[in-house]
């Protein structure tokens, strides 16, 4: 199961919606181990494309050494999906490299930039195998 | 000569778990040769098996000292002493 709080579901239902037609992605870092996405981090997709995201590589770096600094990792990676379901395509599934996170995916495709309710929906993807999970949207995380 | 290799979850498989190992080489090229002997299984999932050997896997990134290598000669960037080579898979889908 995915525990988020609501600020952090939020954010990326907005970064989703801003984005559209564009795919957008980004992560929530959090303590390695912790399992608790705390920290929003919105990235540009470099594809630009309706049915491609990829961060750039420049980006991707400095993201990686920040989380090395705070001894973080990616609790969540996101992106959406502007004209079909919050299910990962099958490049999705051949390009998940990050075995200890949620998947999230988060359709647009009913109301784009507007208003409204959209799909978000939250996987893990390890050696090509999806296995969907509950999302559970929470106030606040629980204190530790 | 040592370089130290930041190595990503993915590929801890190869290491023991460990994050970080140390390699040797001129080049990239020879540092991944390096790694592979010492870390047998890691160079298939580094090099593009459709490029008989002369290129890195699209969707892996390697950096040294912070610069991607696709901008400075990909297998053949030169390494030295104390250089610092990080590998991270891209974060890509459709
Ligand atoms: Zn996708």
């Amino acid at each position: 199961m995915l525990t988020i709080d609501q600020a952090t579901y939020d954010g990326i239902v907005a970064h989703a919606k801003r984005d559209h037609p564009d795919e957008a992605c980004g992560i929530v870092a959090g303590p390695e181990g912790s399992d608790r996405p705390e920290r929003l981090v919105a990235m540009l997709n470099a594809a630009s494309s309706p049915t491609f995201y990829e961060f750039d590589s420049t980006d991707l770096l400095q993201l990686y050494k920040q989380m090395d600094v705070n001894d973080e990792e990616p609790v969540v990676i996101y992106h959406s999906h502007t004209a079909t379901e919050a299910y990962p395509s099958r490049t999705d599934i051949g390009l998940a490299q990050e075995p200890n996170a949620h998947y999230v995916l988060v359709s647009t495709r009913e109301h784009g930039n507007n208003e409204g309710p959209v799909e978000f929906r939250s996987y893990r993807i390890t050696d090509g195998a999806v296995t969907e999970e509950e999302v559970s949207v929470v106030t606040q995380l629980p204190t530790v | 000569m040592a370089i130290e290799v930041r190595i990503p979850t993915i590929l801890r498989t190869y290491t023991g778990g460990e994050k970080a190992v140390r390699g040797d080489g001129a080049s990239l090229s020879a540092l991944i040769d390096d790694l592979e002997a010492s870390h047998p299984g890691i160079k298939e999932r580094l090099i593009d098996p459709d490029s008989n050997g002369s290129d890195l896997r699209r969707f892996v990134n390697v950096y040294i000292n912070d610069e991607d290598v696709r901008f400075i000669g990909g297998l053949e960037a030169t390494l030295a002493d104390g250089d610092e080579v990080v590998v991270l898979p891209a974060v890509a889908g459709g």
